[in-house]
């Protein structure tokens, strides 16, 4: 399959076929993460707003693949600080970088930065809109715990609403038969937009306000932050902030093969008693978002 | 019989956009771009109408639009009605009905879409045609009738 100079700015840019296909170059990278396949290449990360993760997580990929690593971490140190405007930004970086990798603080910037570069684009986050390589990475973490992607159960806990990680995922999971439990605040509830996609393919979901009620059900509890930066009103945020919260006594009657994962970062959402038991799978779905990054940037790049 | 009378006088050619609801009437010059034209226009606001009560009328001499150019009026009024008028007769009428796609005219709602920060014209996909919903080509964000407002 041949995905040279693809963009990557959406979940639904990419095919069920293309997922799998990155997927299992992922595998590969897992059994030999250091291979010097993109020496010479010049990845670009742009973030135009603060990330530990998705930079590190991408800028260690890139440099286990054999390429250099351009960019800048905080818009405070771009041009834009200087009023230059994001499309000429991206087209400088074009001259200098064979793939684009960014995250900027307002939502469809990704998809215009794709329009104007002439090199590919992958999008790391663009506000509360999309975070595909999230999602991939996730998908990535759900096949290696289960062994498949297919007809599982998937709890989603926290902020539906808001939280662009459980948008994509649920579009992804779409494509496999996935029941869909969705634990959140009546204020956080899944938007009807996404639902649709679930609707549209004639899949089941329940609605639950505690996790008591899913967590029994479910092959994956996908955790997420309620996050305080998404409410306009702070007021509304403390209402709802405590009132998903997953510790130890709730994995009791779990399913064997039942993992918890988060995308991270976690404020209080997991209690750290549940890092110690063999259902949490966070810190390795970090992990396996470093393989999923190298793959992508394998791919887009043509070189494998 | 009482003898009707034509409140705006008549065209020999061009085109009649009739039953645009009053308040609507700049939307449409700016969305056709009338103000630019050299052309004579008659511009009729506030006339009686059995349908929409007040309503707005344009009488345009020697101008025929594209569909693509109609359509776009239908954002701001579906009940708009086109008469392509040649040598004083109606020869065709047209209703303008929603494209599935467009560009402009519309301001994405979302106030952290990019296409309100940038200078990048928004584009929207129609998702319903009846009680309009727009979806944003950058953010996805749903605009729909109620937060409606023009570029």
């Amino acid at each position: 399959m041949n995905m040279k100079n693809r963009n990557l700015i959406s979940i639904t840019d990419y095919s069920k076929e293309e997922y799998i296909h990155i997927l299992d170059l992922a595998e590969t990278f897992e059994k030999e993460p250091v291979q010097n396949i993109a020496q010479g290449k010049v990845v670009a990360t742009l973030f135009f707003e603060p990330s530990t993760r998705t930079r590190l997580s991408f800028e260690s990929a890139a440099n286990r693949l054999g390429a250099k690593v351009i960019g800048f971490s905080d818009a405070s140190n771009s041009s834009t600080a200087k009023g230059e405007s994001l499309a000429d930004t991206i087209r400088t970086v074009s001259c200098y970088a064979d793939l684009i990798v960014m995250r900027h603080p307002l939502e469809g910037t990704a998809r215009l930065a794709s329009e104007v570069a002439t090199v590919p684009v992958i999008n790391a986050g663009d506000g509360a809109n999309q975070h595909p390589t999230q999602c991939m990475l996730d998908l990535y973490s759900i096949r290696k715990t289960q062994g498949t992607l297919d007809n599982l159960n998937i709890a989603m806990v926290g902020d539906l609403k808001y939280g662009r990680t459980v948008h994509s995922l649920v579009e992804a999971m779409c494509h496999f038969n996935t029941t869909f439990h969705l634990v959140s605040p009546e204020s956080l509830k899944l938007p009807s937009t996404v639902k649709m996609h679930i609707k549209e393919k004639n899949l089941k979901y329940y609605q639950y306000t505690t996790i008591a009620e899913a967590v029994d059900k479910a092959d994956i509890l996908y955790m997420t932050r309620v996050q305080r930066e998404r409410f306009l009103d702070i007021q509304d945020y403390e209402k709802v902030k405590n009132s998903c919260i997953l510790d130890k006594s709730m994995l009791e009657h779990v399913k064997p093969n039942m993992k918890v994962l988060h995308p991270l970062p976690r404020v209080n959402e997991i209690n750290t008693d549940v890092d110690p038991m063999p259902q949490a799978y966070y810190f390795q779905q970090a992990q396996n978002g470093v393989y999923v990054r190298q793959a992508l940037i394998a791919a887009i790049l043509g070189l494998k | 019989m009482k003898k009707k009378e034509l409140v705006v006088s008549a065209i020999q050619n061009g085109t009649v956009i009739d039953h645009i609801p009053s308040d609507k009437l700049f939307q449409v010059i700016k969305i056709l771009n009338l103000q630019d034209g050299k052309d004579q226009m008659l511009f009729g606001t506030n006339l009686e109408s059995q349908k929409l009560g007040k309503k707005a009328i344009i009488k345009i001499q020697n101008r025929f639009f594209e569909t693509s150019e109609i359509n776009k009026i239908a954002i701001v009024c579906p009940t708009a009605t086109l008469t392509i008028i040649k040598d004083y007769e109606v020869v065709d009428k047209r209703i303008p009905s929603l494209p599935d796609e467009f560009e402009g005219i519309v301001k994405c709602y979302n106030p952290k879409c990019i296409t309100n920060h940038e200078n990048v014209t928004p584009k929207f996909k129609v998702l319903d045609k009846q009680e309009i919903k727009l979806q944003c080509h950058y953010c996805q964000r749903i605009t729909k009738e109620e937060t409606l407002s023009f570029l």
